[in-house]
């Protein structure tokens, strides 16, 4: 599983990429997390608020932080 | 208005003369006696006001205003454009994919403007704060020429077609169209939505509010009455400028600025000077430039910023004439 976090690297984006390993390792699920910074590509996603979460190229979440409710229910 | 208050001045005397045991009518009473009486009213209003507008926030989406605004030219558009700029989240973060989205769609340059120029300036988090220490009055004349700065603001750059000075690359980006989030939310999502937002604005800016308050509480009771009406009164001509030029480059939390201001209003600051002031503060901070320096070219930036600064000192002297 890949999970990208779009986010042109403001606070809110550390905090969605942390989140998200925190649920990870306590399932002990495997994803690959990648922090995507490029504007162009974020846009691709149809995005225009960040911070954003992307699994497996699909976009998930936009314009706020996930909580782990929300976290848990996309990598199961 | 004061009296649905006027609990909270019972809290803050309780706190101030028995808790605390400070002797009433000295400067460290009005001091703290202001400062916890104000901390308690803006943190009340503002979790209310944002849970009012983060409600209301999702039926409003970015993808959508980006279909209302899209190819839309007029008067008409830079109205509508600063009026969802009002509700529409923002943080400094976003402002380049947003703009970048907004251009994609064919929103004109002006009503793209119109929008981020309103978009940090009317908020809920600083029309709180404004309402609960400034009252209604100021908060209603606040938020009115924030609305019609922005659609002014807009009109004008698109009036001057600016258009070529914007980095290529921005009309070249395609935006894809993946939909984001579910289009129907329940009632109950909605109220979970708004919950959130008030826990996180409140958890980030409570610390300033504090700030803000103390640093307005010990002006409040002890600098001289009057102070500064006598240098910066609606006489002097020169204040409404040079507020408005210490405020623009200033990146300032507007939570802790806002009791800051009220206290120097208290001491004879006139509102328009003050409101000026505050404008300069939100409208443009020096963060938001370099990150839309990413899409802008220095000229358009520059000019950004001048004709919102203008229009700021001019509202600032229309207040200090009118009230």
């Amino acid at each position: 599983m890949k999970i990208e976090i779009l986010g042109t690297g403001c606070a809110k984006c550390k905090k969605t990429k942390e989140a998200i390993e925190k649920v990870l390792t306590e399932t002990g699920k495997k994803a690959e997390v990648v922090k995507v910074e490029d504007i162009e590509t974020i846009l691709n996603y149809g995005v225009m608020v960040t911070p954003a979460v992307v699994v497996d190229g699909e976009v998930k979440l936009a314009g706020k932080v996930p909580d782990e409710k929300e976290i848990r229910k996309w990598i199961e | 208005m004061a009296d649905i208050f006027y609990p909270l001045q019972w809290i803050a005397d309780k706190l101030t003369y028995e808790v605390f045991g400070i002797t009433p009518a000295t400067h460290l009473a009005a001091s703290v006696n202001f400062i916890i009486y104000d901390v308690l009213k803006i943190v009340i209003l503002l979790s209310v006001m944002i849970f009012a507008i983060s409600y209301l926030r999702t039926y409003i989406t970015p993808e959508k205003t980006r279909k209302v605004l899209g190819g839309k030219k007029g008067l008409r558009y830079h109205l509508i454009a600063s009026l969802l700029g009002t509700v529409s989240p923002f943080c400094s973060c976003s402002s380049v994919p947003l703009f970048i989205g907004f251009v994609e769609a064919g929103v004109p340059l002006g009503v793209t403007f119109s929008f981020l120029i309103t978009s940090p300036l009317v908020n809920e988090a600083a029309v709180a704060a404004l309402w609960a220490t400034l009252g209604l009055k100021a908060t209603v004349i606040y938020v009115i020429s924030g609305i019609l700065l922005g659609v002014f603001g807009g009109y004008l750059i698109g009036f001057l077609k600016l258009e070529r000075y914007v980095e290529e690359f921005v009309y070249k980006i395609k935006v894809g169209n993946q939909a984001t989030g579910p289009e129907t939310l329940t009632i109950k999502e909605r109220t979970g939505i708004a919950l959130e937002s008030v826990k996180d604005i409140v958890s980030r800016v409570w610390i300033y509010v504090i700030i803000g308050v103390s640093i307005g509480g010990i002006f409040h009771g002890y600098a001289p009455e009057g102070i500064l009406e006598k240098y910066a009164g609606k006489d002097n001509l020169l204040a409404v400028p040079i507020a408005v030029l210490v405020g623009v480059p200033l990146y300032s939390n507007v939570m802790g600025m806002i009791p800051i201001v009220e206290s120097l209003i208290g001491k004879g600051l006139p509102i328009g000077t003050s409101l000026a002031f505050l404008m300069s503060v939100t409208a443009v901070s020096l963060p938001e430039m370099i990150i839309l320096k990413k899409v802008l070219k220095k000229e358009l930036i520059a000019i950004f910023i001048s004709i919102v600064a203008l229009s700021i000192v001019f509202t600032g002297y229309l207040f200090n004439i009118l009230l």
